[in-house]
């Protein structure tokens, strides 16, 4: 027999061989199911986005807001334009709640002695025990947040009513008893009032951060940079004054500013109000003058009268009594100081929670039900009140999420996420907006006023409750006929407004001021005194667990994942203190020192909001909390302390810091002038410009671009650096959170960050915010270096990035010389080492879809958000229409509440980001290296002269 | 031509042909000693870590090394351009003195280029490792392909790098390749064990010695020669250009091309240096390597380390001249004087001012003095890298963006690994291939002689 193989053999062997292979090779693929609509809901297209109005208010801060939700999932926040309270601008905090919403730590489901029950058994408990304590004439006791939800309010009054004794108290983290109670005991009105720092020529600010933290910066900031604006010469330009302890965002701002220690602000106003009221009698001063000369700042506030603004932050009701009186003397509150559309930010009284906390620990009170606070955390004598909750006979607490008073409660009754519920809120009377839910709930919560409705035995939601009483207080007047039509149309527009009486003449107590003018405080000048403040960041601690925030460095120490004792550079010196360095504050305070220019010689600054112990995985154990060490003084908690001992242990930790040097090293970087220079030329302090325009020559033809060419200005002059911008960018482009041991190796991932300067000494430095990102060069070093042209130019002017095609030589980050350009140093998605939210299937929710979710090892960098302008682009051409200057708004400028940063197209001449560009302050960041940027720099402009009468 | 009366034998000790052969292949054909296996342990150990930090290094990503989003090269790019200097010397060695018809190149050209060969190669390993997606490194190749296609960008110094390095080491191998050819035969010939016959056989492909042979192995040699000696310039021009190209003080400047090729010959010869010393030393070559070998290369190098000390100056005087206040900052208060002090003074210790000790006739002669002094200047050229890479990344324009750099153990982990591959290379390369050229060294075993009447 032949042993050799015949064709058919060959084949059927083939045939064999392949098929295995096939076979073989067809490895089962992880099977992805995509599930459809049974019945596809109207409104939802796949893949487009649609805004709803909601109002954000977490008891502390407010913005009526649009929440982005793309196939019903929101996935980013954004201002509401109808608002009169915060326009578009939204604050960091704001923009980061969204984050919250997806937050693995929050409470799922209702608990009985922290075993999960169902909520018939909770209602039927809880009402069984109410009517109980009711009939035995015990007392009943809310203790909330401050609420300015005028629809709650009623529900609550109700809710009380059906108890013979009922109290319900409201408990800020952060408190502004002192101006609550001032203005009660001078105008007999218990309220905050607002501040129209548009209106002033003059600013003095004691102690009062309102860029940064203090009552509203999302109010405050459009109103303070549209009050500093050189171009408008006829109203003049805002003069601001500050005297603080700490380095704080409005310090940095200030034209002049004072450092003080905290005891001598009392002196201060006291002297100003005698000088003051001297100047106005035309009398001699003759009162004890004090360390800072005062006369000019006097003489300065006189000639504004009517037109100027003294505002101090301390929670003092003496000083806010003195500072009320200077403002009267001066005629402030016609024009500058507004009690009658006062802001109902906070409505916390300091007595009546220390009232409160010593009635639970006498056993006075018997039902305690507790709602969106966490006081075991940031109430000072935490201790104190976890013992007197024991002695309650019915506890309740409602949270969103975990914190350290959760779990301490017999009944857990977790409440919605703001996203997720209905609400109201009248911010300023005559402002309201309303609140809808943007998404089911994801766990088995319910909002706080439906349980409210369950336990006074009301069958209505709170939706339908809700709707009927805006139909009984607000429908009449509102001019519309039917009030489902009234009710979409202010649904939609998130905001309703009406008219409030006019006010009235005000008359201050006199007696009670003089009083206090005449009376007198030490002033400490040996030891240190602690000043204790709420961060940028993290506010008053209550959205710790969210990465975002976390991650944020502060505005001016540029640190993050940490609080620190900021000590001044001479006390620093004499102590031989580094950076770093954990120091020993009195007994039992230990924490890494941090040198920061322009501290007060004598004070320590630390932050708020750290050192939880349970509120989730990212804020467990980061940095120490400091609220035990707010001191309870003259009726109100006094945010600071005083120790006599400050020592080194010498032991180095390592901070996270994001930016490690301050000097511009006399750089032209940020390009500055002052007001008179500024009037005799527009463009004194950027003579640069124009000579490297003169001297701009090249031997390539220089590219045009057809249709588009985008460009992005940022006015130095309006940025206060209040951080927004980096959250809004962080949200819209899924940029990950990286942790502590990343941000120390300098590996942040913001896209974009606002770098900030110091001048002159660091004893009294002049501080420079300047946004920075990718300045997208037309002539663009990175562009030509990357080996397989992984980023490269697009005819609209864009620098782009493919990161298909990234291979990460990261040539392209070294020949940047912005260093804007970031690299994915590791895998941050799916990795356990950075569980922050792109691990849970929960945390990822919150990811834009229209952004790509980078692999390790690509580059990436501001985009300009081309998803926005392909959106934007796509709507125009299927309208058939050209677009519309403002029509595209990259996130940070749409998040921006000063309107600092403009976006537009540089072709189109009337363009308001052209005629920026054209601004004799414009200017390009390192343009004489000739990248040819398209983003622009306006000169940053100082207040130098005293006020003109 | 060459008077041996005046300048001394190439080889000493009046060897007869076949004295040469045996003395020559003696590594081959014997056991070595101790010292051997307990050298090639320590490098294999070396080496294993290099493995491990590499395997690190891909499987976790780059952010396992000390760069960070200013300093995006680190010591990867340092220890490459080092690597690439040092694997200049076999073939700028071999080529420019084969062009000059210097023959006492004879007895070092071959040790000269295996470590080109084994330089190159460790060198090669960087740039891969240094991509975040390594596995995409085949997105350099310019090739016609399904991705759109998508081709490189001809702009870009990288891809210059990748063209130049894969030129020069496959021309490096080839004329490495060639010169053993005659050996390989010669052992073919000597070796009683029939594997190594098989072997070397078919390395030996075919050579018989006929003149035929050797005509086209003359001509062959001079036409690689030729492309080599461009491509010794161009590599390290290009490697230059890296940088050059670049807009970041202390990168952008047309000094760079001459100033590292001559470095990169400095480390070259210095390396050569570093292991001629050693090996005329544990293998008793002094008389096929003499002091007179050593003395040459020790001039040279004392000669380039004067212009290495005029480009450090003229560095210096360009950035003070042209008034550019970054470039100021760099060279003065970057690395004259600030937090790179060490790294700047001990290159121009290292470099400029240590080798000048070969001014001493002693010195030349001396074998401790001539292995401090190379090894020295190997320090000094990678102190020369890590100024030009990360001192002008750490401090650029925006002062925001400045922070400092320190690698990590992996970083180092992988250069340990070059070194300890390096050193396994040279080990192998002396057990496994004649040392020297024998054939060649036996061509020069007589010359000068008769000029002697």
């Amino acid at each position: 027999m032949k042993k050799s193989s015949s064709r058919r053999d060959f084949l059927k062997l083939f045939g064999f061989t392949i098929s295995s292979a096939a076979i073989a090779a067809s490895c089962k693929r992880p099977v992805q199911n995509a599930i459809p609509y049974v019945i596809q809901p109207p409104e939802i297209t796949p893949g487009k986005s649609l805004f709803y109005s909601t109002s954000y208010f977490d008891g502390h801060e407010y913005s009526s807001i649009l929440v982005k939700t793309r196939d019903g999932r929101p996935i980013k926040i954004e201002g509401n334009a109808l608002s009169l309270f915060n326009k578009e601008g939204t604050t960091a905090r704001v923009q980061a709640s969204v984050l919250s919403l997806y937050d693995d730590a929050r409470l799922k489901y209702p608990t009985i002695d922290n075993i999960q029950a169902s909520w018939t058994s909770v209602d039927d408990q809880i009402i069984k025990k109410l009517s109980e304590i009711n009939s035995e004439a015990g007392e009943i006791v809310l203790l909330s947040s401050t609420i300015i939800s005028p629809t709650t309010i009623k529900l609550i009054n109700e809710f009380g009513a059906r108890f013979n004794k009922f109290r319900w108290v409201q408990y800020d983290a952060f408190s502004y008893s002192a101006i609550l109670e001032a203005n009660l005991q001078c105008f007999g009105k218990s309220v905050i009032p607002d501040y129209h720092f548009n209106n002033a020529g003059f600013l003095v600010s004691l102690n009062a951060d309102f860029l940064g933290t203090w009552i509203s910066p999302v109010h405050f900031i459009p109103k303070y940079t549209s009050g500093r604006k050189p171009e408008n010469r006829e109203k003049g330009m805002l003069r601001h004054v500050h005297f603080e302890s700490g380095m704080t965002l409005t310090g940095s701002n200030a034209d002049k500013r004072i450092k003080i220690r905290p005891s001598e602000e009392k002196q201060i106003l006291i002297e100003l109000y005698n000088r003051i009221e001297a100047g106005i009698n035309g009398s001699e001063f003759t009162g004890i003058s004090g360390r800072v000369n005062l006369s000019e700042l006097a003489d300065n506030l006189i000639a504004s009268r009517g037109k100027s603004i003294v505002v101090s932050g301390t929670n003092n009701v003496e000083i806010q009594i003195i500072v009320n009186g200077i403002n009267f003397l001066l005629g402030n509150y016609t024009d500058c100081i507004d009690l009658n559309r006062h802001i109902n930010i906070a409505a916390g009284i300091d007595n009546k929670i220390e009232e409160l906390v010593n009635d639970l620990d006498s056993g006075k009170v018997n039902a305690l039900l507790m709602y969106n606070i966490n006081p075991l955390y940031d109430y000072p004598a935490s201790d104190k009140f976890l013992s007197g909750l024991g002695k309650a006979g019915l506890t309740v607490n409602m949270s969103c999420s975990l914190n350290e008073t959760v779990g301490k409660a017999k009944y857990e009754c977790p409440v919605n996420h703001y996203l997720e519920s209905w609400n109201d809120a009248e911010i300023i009377p005559g402002q309201l907006s309303l609140g809808q839910p943007c998404i089911n709930p994801l766990f088995d919560t319910r909002s706080f006023q439906d349980s409210l409705l369950k336990w006074s035995g009301n069958m209505v939601s709170w939706h339908d409750y809700l709707m009927a009483n805006w139909e009984k207080e607000y429908f009449t007047g509102s001019g519309f006929s039917v009030f489902s039509k009234f009710w979409d149309t202010s649904l939609g527009k998130g905001v309703f407004d009406y008219n409030i009486a006019e006010k009235k003449t005000l008359s201050i107590n006199s007696e009670l001021l003089s009083r206090i003018i005449n009376s007198s405080d030490s002033v400490k000048t040996d030891g240190f005194e602690v000043v204790i403040y709420e961060s940028v960041s993290l506010g008053t601690g209550m959205h710790v667990n969210n990465p975002w925030l976390m991650e944020l460095p502060d505005p001016v120490s540029r640190h993050c994942w940490d609080n620190v004792a900021a000590i001044s550079p001479s006390d620093a010196e004499r102590l031989n203190i580094i950076t770093g360095q954990l120091i020993k504050i009195g007994d039992n305070l230990v924490l890494p020192a941090f040198i920061q220019p322009g501290q007060a010689e004598g004070t320590l600054s630390v932050a708020l909001g750290y050192g939880h112990t349970n509120s989730g995985p990212v804020g467990n154990n980061i940095g120490l909390n400091v609220y035990p060490f707010i001191e309870f003084k003259g009726g109100t908690r006094n945010y600071g302390f005083v120790t006599d001992t400050l020592e080194n242990t010498n032991k180095q930790s390592e901070l996270a810091l994001t930016q490690v040097h301050n000097s511009m090293e006399g750089r032209p970087i940020v390009r500055e002038t002052v007001l008179s220079k500024y009037r005799n030329n527009p463009s004194s302090g950027n003579e640069l410009h124009e000579e490297y325009e003169s001297k701009h020559r090249t031997l390539y033809p220089e590219v045009n671009y057809d249709g588009f060419h985008w460009g992005l200005s940022i006015d130095l002059n309006a940025c206060v650096g209040c951080n927004s911008c980096v959250i809004a960018c962080q949200a819209e482009n899924n940029i990950p959170v990286v942790g502590k041991e990343e941000v120390r190796k300098r590996r942040i991932m913001h896209w974009i960050k606002i770098d900030r300067y110091y001048s002159d000494t660091p004893d009294d430095p002049k501080v420079y915010f300047q946004p920075l990102t990718c300045q997208h060069c037309d002539n663009a070093p990175c562009e030509n270096v990357c080996p397989v042209s992984a980023t490269n130019h697009s005819s609209e002017g864009l620098n782009q990035m493919s990161y298909n095609r990234c291979i990460g030589t990261k040539y392209c980050i070294n020949n940047c010389p912005y260093k804007v350009r970031r690299f994915n140093w590791f895998r941050y998605t799916n990795n356990k080492a950075f569980d922050f939210n792109t691990v849970s299937d929960l945390g990822k929710m919150v990811l834009n879809p229209d952004v790509t979710v980078r692999e390790r090892g690509v580059v990436e960098k501001c985009s300009f958000c081309v998803q926005r302008i392909q959106e934007k682009k796509l709507q125009a051409k299927l309208e058939n229409r050209t677009l519309k200057d403002f029509e595209i708004k990259t996130a940070c400028m749409q998040a921006c509440p000063s309107g600092a940063i403009v976006f537009g197209n540089l072709k189109d001449k009337e363009s308001k980001v052209s005629q920026l560009f054209e601004n004799p302050r414009s200017y390009h960041l390192l343009e004489e290296l000739h990248t040819l940027p398209s983003v622009g720099y306006l000169t940053k402009v100082w207040n130098d002269e005293e006020i003109e009468s | 031509m060459y008077n041996r009366k005046i300048r001394g034998p190439l080889v000493e000790g009046n060897k007869t042909l076949s004295q040469i052969s045996k003395e020559i292949l003696n590594p081959m054909e014997t056991t070595p000693g101790l010292w051997w296996y307990i050298a090639f342990g320590i490098s294999l150990i070396a080496a294993l870590f290099g493995f491990y930090a590499i395997y690190i290094t891909v499987s976790k990503g780059i952010g396992t090394w000390g760069v960070n989003n200013s300093v995006g090269w680190g010591w990867e790019i340092v220890n490459f351009v080092w690597w690439i200097g040092i694997g200049h010397a076999g073939t700028a060695f071999s080529i420019f003195l084969l062009i000059l018809r210097q023959k006492w190149r004879t007895s070092i050209n071959r040790a000269a280029e295996a470590m080109t060969v084994i330089a190159v190669m460790s060198a090669a390993l960087f740039p891969a490792l240094h991509m975040g997606r390594v596995w995409l490194a085949f997105y350099i190749f310019p090739y016609p392909n399904t991705r759109g296609p998508l081709w490189v960008n001809f702009n870009s110094p990288l891809f210059w790098d990748f063209i130049a390095i894969t030129a020069y080491l496959l021309i490096s191998i080839s004329f490495w390749y060639l010169g053993m050819l005659p050996d390989f035969a010669t052992i073919r010939d000597r070796t009683t064990s029939k594997i190594k016959k098989a072997i070397y056989g078919f390395f030996g492909m075919g050579w018989t010695g006929s003149s035929l042979h050797w005509i086209r192995y003359e001509s062959l040699s001079f036409i690689l020669g030729g492309i080599a000696a461009v491509l010794v310039v161009s590599v390290h021009s290009i490697v230059s250009t890296d940088f050059a190209v670049g807009i970041i003080p202390g990168w952008h400047t047309t000094l760079f091309p001459p100033y590292f090729v001559v470095g990169a010959i400095f480390s070259g010869f210095a390396m050569v240096m570093t292991l001629m010393v050693i090996v005329r030393k544990i293998y008793k070559l002094t008389e096929y390597v003499t002091d007179n070998h050593m003395d040459a290369i020790a001039r040279i190098l004392v000669f380039i380390s004067l212009i290495m000390g005029t480009a450090y100056s003229t560095e210096v005087f360009i950035a003070w001249y042209s008034g550019n206040e970054y470039e100021m900052f760099t060279f003065f208060r970057n690395r004259i004087t600030g937090e790179y002090t060490i790294q700047f003074w001990g290159m121009i210790i290292c470099n400029a001012l240590v080798p000048q000790l070969f001014w001493i006739k002693k010195v030349r002669r001396s074998w401790i003095g001539l292995l401090l002094v190379s090894l020295i200047i190997n320090l000094g050229m990678w102190f020369e890298r890590f100024n030009i890479v990360i001192t002008s990344l750490s401090k650029d324009y925006l002062p925001s963006n400045w922070v400092s750099y320190n690698p990590t153990y992996i970083e180092v982990g992988v250069y340990a690994g070059t070194l300890g591959l390096f050193a396994a290379g040279v080990l192998l390369f002396f057990r496994y291939i004649p040392i020297m050229a024998i054939s060649e060294v036996k061509s020069v075993v007589n010359i000068g002689d008769k000029k002697e009447d």
